[in-house]
């Protein structure tokens, strides 16, 4: 039995040991145990080191709000996990813990220095310490900062757990399953509606669970929550345990994230760790509760010192007392209960520290008979102890006279400064928020969805009237549903009603300045911090937050926000609900990145579309590159050849004979009708009109500002029929440019656009012998009139095909289109006719050599959508006659025509040296840094005339032919000059060969 | 995620099967040469950026149409939606607020 826990006592398993190590050390708890509960039964509260100042840190609440006990868990390789909350994870068999951000030991820790040096790191430190000298920023100050602070370190390795994501839609999500929640479904179960209940904790019940003595109808708090599940249960409802509503999106979508293996000893293999839910609800029920606040006093941090609260919870929820002399300082009556169930079990209360001047009779009561003294007017102005809290000093209060104070030894604090109805879900929804003065909180008010609040989450205390609450909110949730049912009555004995004050930090007869009374636990931010905000000119809490931190770190301010408000109010001179709450935003606890991933992740985070002739390439040797959604054959590497001897090889071959390749991820788009000639003159820069039967074109698409969008060969095959291809990534844009204007600019025109990408597949033949290996696999095509720039419905192979008379290498060239399903007949079928002429696949790099050898452009790599037909010397592919087509207007743009443009020329290094692509050009290498660079290198290769070649756009490159350029390159400059695109056979001679 | 109802489909569906295509009700001139560089500078790029009530357009992906939606930018909420080449809608009371 560990030290701290009571025998018998709680929901904890005492005859279920479960072993556990922290930071190397093993302890033992319970089945049922969190690891904090764990580590208080066995009288650890040091669990941590703060952020900034490596605060010693113990546990401070019992719950998902914690700020301090952060720790990391580890279950194998590749599974460990920072900052988890050591009041939320549960024990297993062989759980690996260990804290953070210490060195070298948590008890010993030298970044603690920091806590000496704290005049350093006040509010805003960033901003001001480190400011001199500048060069000491990048190298000392802020690596030494960054790695001094920070919470847990991130893993490295790929996480090997699976995760799952599901969709559920929903009559009734009601959203926290304590006493409200409870009742709330219960309401909405009673007429068949679909409900859903849902908590993030391992067992339903709420505070009911940390409240035993409390009884419902005539049945203990324990037992009434037991039956009213299998109420739930049997009515149907969908009870869903460990989930966290993470967030509150539109239209009543709220995700919910369920831990499903982290708890369990042996997890099933397989099993997802965890599972997302999007859920649809037609109408949510918010059950959150409230969370209790921390009083603002010197030293209010040290191990030790928890929640009220929370200490009741870690005695009836685990049975574990977290001290044997607890004091307890309040300004609300909730922690008298606490006190007295902690004397009950054994402790000796020290003394319950009130800082209100009258308390209620019956506590006063209460604290008598269990001979604990109540201390009422008095405030705490600072405490003692190093690793754990020694004493508490109190001191009377009269006014504003702070009175001469005494020691009261202790070994552990329970504070409570009232409560804060849990907004963060209803924030979510962009619900506004009314301040409620009576309890100097900030309540619920106006609703922007179909969603009740119930209970403590809108400021009721006392579960006679939290249930009566959440049972009327089911209620209204079912009239929502437009179902009727009755309204419920509870009964309950031994309620825990109470009320209390709200406070600034509390008074002291110290120097406040000096005072370390913390607000935002996690990233160390102290009253004075906010205080200093304000004096520096802070005005909006929204600038108080950024400035301090308050409210920043992963716990989202669930303690701190409202007292951080109260401050910075009293600061200001201005009433809270002037000054406003921060923006709360998803998630509402910290939800692992595999969560959200769900399915999407290695092979499956997205498709791959892959070509008929893909397992062919794959059979022989290719190496695939990724290319829009595409895989696509990049090169074929013989034995021993890297990739810059492949596609040389490949280049020589295609420019030699003839060379193959798969182009079926070419974009292809059928336009069809009537007007279709009238569509395409309307949509592309060329004349289509004149265009015949049997011919094609190449086609250039603008954007309406006059910028190069996309590029491709059409063939007209018919008066009434465009074969349109466009760039493999452009594919699915194109279509629904065309779309959009055909839908919304000409929906008078008659023409149908279809897309026939994946129902061609296309294989290009190029080189001086592709004609005559092509022609007798060709039936129904007039050799004599079909010259270069030509289209034919025949048949190739035998098999059905479109087939094209073009290049984009510069040799006599053909694209063969047959269905789909034959692709791969086809390849092979030309693979072997072409053997006798050494016919050599290539893959997509060869490719672009050779178009780039011919200054053919890519769109999206030589072109970047700041360039016009002009800039890359396509004019020529304007139709000037034509009086409109999409993006003409733009291009007499006075910007459009200004002189300086980049325009797109050929570059020749001089000493021979392949440059990169996107390195900067500058005009003069000696002109001082930063210097002007006139533009940048788009595309360069290696090539098949024994010297590399690049493309460039540059500030006015066409009057600049045969000039010098410069390249500065981190290991020297290069030289350039400027040159035509047109790199091989300007004449097109091999094109008419 | 919110829920957009296609005009065409006549059914209401989750917004992952939308995209957003602009600003709505802003034609294309008949005749862009008749227009000063400026008219059609703000033709290109002038939108109305508005603070809560926006015509514009949207392309649901299943059907593949366009059509045109009136959305409040503050509240994110759908007040209506409307097919292409339809008449602007009304601002309704909810929208005026």
């Amino acid at each position: 039995m560990s030290r701290y826990r009571i025998s018998g006592k709680g929901r904890v398993d005492h005859s279920a040991p479960v072993s556990f190590t922290f930071d190397g050390k093993t302890y033992r708890g319970l089945r049922g145990d969190t690891v904090a509960s764990a580590l208080l039964a066995n009288g650890v509260h040091l669990m941590g080191r703060s952020f900034k100042y490596h605060r010693p840190r113990g546990a401070v609440s019992a719950g998902s709000e914690e700020p301090n006990a952060l720790i990391g868990t580890s279950r194998g390789k590749g599974q460990f996990e920072p900052n988890t909350r050591a009041t939320v994870q549960e024990l297993r068999d062989g759980l690996v813990t260990e804290s953070q951000n210490k060195w070298p030991h948590l008890s010993f820790d030298i970044g603690a220095v920091n806590d000496r040096a704290y005049m350093l790191f006040s509010a805003g430190f960033y901003y001001k310490t480190f400011m001199w000298p500048k060069s000491f920023w990048d190298k000392i100050y802020e690596p030494v900062i960054r790695g001094a602070a920070g919470l847990g370190k991130s893993p490295t390795e790929v996480d090997p757990d699976r995760y799952a994501s599901r969709y559920l839609h929903t009559d009734v999500l009601v959203i926290g399953a304590g006493a409200a929640g409870i009742a709330a479904a219960l309401s909405a179960a009673q007429s068949g509606a679909d409900v859903t209940l849902v908590d993030e904790n391992a067992e339903m019940g709420g505070s009911l669970l940390s409240d035993p003595a409390v009884q419902i109808d005539g049945k203990p708090a324990w037992d009434w929550v037991e039956a009213q599940l299998a109420r739930l249960r049997a009515a149907g409802v969908r009870l869903m345990t460990r989930t966290t509503a993470i967030g509150y999106y539109h239209q009543n979508m709220v995700g919910l994230c369920q831990r499903l293996t982290d708890h369990l000893d042996n997890p099933p293999a397989n099993a997802p760790r965890e599972r997302m839910w999007r859920v649809r609800a037609e109408q949510v029920v918010l059950a959150q509760g409230a969370l209790e606040k921390p009083l603002v006093f010197d030293g209010n941090d040290r191990p030790g010192v928890m929640l009220a609260g929370a200490a009741q919870t870690y005695l009836h929820k685990y049975g574990v007392k977290v001290g044997d002399t607890p004091a307890v300082v309040t300004s609300h009556d909730s922690a008298y209960f606490a006190a007295f169930d902690l004397a009950d079990s054994g402790a000796r209360v020290a003394a319950i520290i009130d800082t209100r001047d009258a308390v209620r009779p019956d506590l006063l009561e209460g604290a008598r008979k269990r001979g604990i003294q109540v201390l009422s007017g008095h405030t705490v102005t600072t405490t003692k102890g190093r690793l754990r809290v020694k004493s508490v000093r109190a001191n009377p209060v009269r006014g504003t006279h702070v009175g001469a104070g005494r020691d009261i030894a202790c070994d552990c604090l329970l504070m409570s400064g009232g409560w804060t109805p849990s907004l963060h879900l209803f924030s979510h929804t962009k619900g506004s928020l009314g301040w409620d003065a009576g309890s100097n909180t900030f309540l619920p008010d106006r609703k922007t969805e179909a969603c009740e609040i119930a209970g403590a989450g809108r400021g009721l205390w006392g579960y006679e009237a939290v249930l009566a609450d959440g049972a009327a909110a089911g209620l209204r949730a079912l009239e929502g549903l437009n179902r009727a049912g009755h309204s419920a009555a509870f009964t309950v004995a031994n309620d825990r009603p109470g009320t209390g004050v709200t406070h600034t930090e509390l008074p002291t007869d110290g120097n406040p300045g000096k005072a370390k009374a913390f607000i935002d636990f996690q990233n160390d931010v102290t009253a004075k911090d906010i205080r200093l905000a304000v004096r520096e000119g802070m005005r909006s809490i929204e600038h108080v937050k950024r400035y301090t931190t308050n409210g920043m770190a992963t716990d989202q301010g669930k303690m701190s926000n409202i007292n951080g408000l109260m401050i910075a109010a009293d600061a200001l001179g201005k009433q809270p609900p002037q000054v406003g709450l921060t923006t709360f935003r998803p998630p509402y606890t910290p939800t692992s990145f595999g969560a959200f991933c769900g399915y999407l992740r290695g092979d499956t985070f997205q498709l791959t579309r892959k070509t008929p002739i893909d397992p062919w390439a794959e059979a022989n040797g290719a190496v695939f590159e990724p290319v829009a959604q595409w895989r696509r054959a990049w090169y074929f590497p013989k034995a021993g050849e890297d990739m810059h001897a492949a596609v040389l090889r490949e280049c020589k071959a295609t420019r030699a004979s003839l060379g193959i390749f798969d182009a079926s991820t070419l974009g292809k788009i059928e336009v069809a009708g009537p007007d279709a000639v009238e569509f395409m003159n309307r949509m592309y820069t060329n004349p289509w009109t004149k265009l015949q039967p049997g011919r094609c074109r190449y086609g250039l698409l603008l954007g309406e500002d006059g910028f190069i969008r996309d590029d491709g060969v059409i063939g007209r095959l018919s008066p009434d029929l465009f074969h349109v291809t466009t760039t493999t990534g452009g594919a699915a844009r194109v279509l629904t440019m065309m779309e959009d204007y055909l839908q919304t600019e000409w929906p008078d025109l008659d023409v149908w656009l279809t897309s026939t990408t994946e129902q061609w597949a296309t294989v290009a033949l190029n080189g001086p012998n592709a004609l005559k290996m092509l022609k007798p696999l060709v039936e129904g095509v007039d050799w004599d009139d079909f010259p270069h720039m030509s289209c034919a419905e025949c048949t190739v192979a035998g098999l059905p095909a479109r087939l094209f008379r073009l290049s984009f290498t510069g040799e006599v060239g053909f694209e063969v289109n047959v269905p789909a399903r034959h692709g791969l007949t086809l390849w092979t079928a030309l693979m072997e006719a072409g053997k006798p002429y050494d016919i050599c696949p290539y893959g997509t790099e060869t490719m672009h050599v050779l178009r780039a050898e011919k200054g053919y452009i890519i769109v999206g790599q030589d072109t970047d959508g700041t360039v016009t037909p002009q800039d890359a010397g396509l004019d020529w592919a304007i139709g000037k006659a034509k009086k409109d087509f999409v993006g003409k207007r733009s291009l007499s743009r006075p910007d459009i025509v200004a002189k300086g443009r980049k325009q797109l020329v050929g570059l020749l290094t001089e000493d021979g040296s392949l440059l990169q692509e996107g390195a900067q050009i500058v005009l003069d290498p000696n002109q001082p840094k930063p210097m002007k660079m006139v533009g940048h290198v788009t595309s360069s290769y290696q090539s098949t005339m024994g010297h590399p070649i690049a493309m460039a756009v540059i500030e006015g490159g066409f009057d600049k032919m045969g000039e010098t350029v410069f390249i500065p390159m981190p290991d020297g400059v290069r030289k350039a000059r400027i040159t035509s695109t047109v790199f091989y056979d300007p004449d097109n001679a091999r094109l008419k060969a | 995620m919110l829920l957009i109802h296609c005009p065409y489909c006549e059914d209401t569906l989750p917004e992952l099967e939308f995209t957003y295509a602009g600003e709505a009700h802003i034609a294309r001139p008949a005749d862009p040469s008749a227009l000063s560089d400026d008219e059609w500078r703000d033709f290109l790029f002038i939108r109305t950026n508005a603070r809560g009530p926006h015509y514009e357009r949207w392309r649901h992906i299943g059907c593949g149409r366009f059509f045109n939606a009136l959305r409040d930018t503050v509240s994110d909420r759908f007040l209506t939606t409307y097919k292409a080449g339809e008449a602007r809608r009304p601002l309704t009371n909810e929208a005026a607020e």
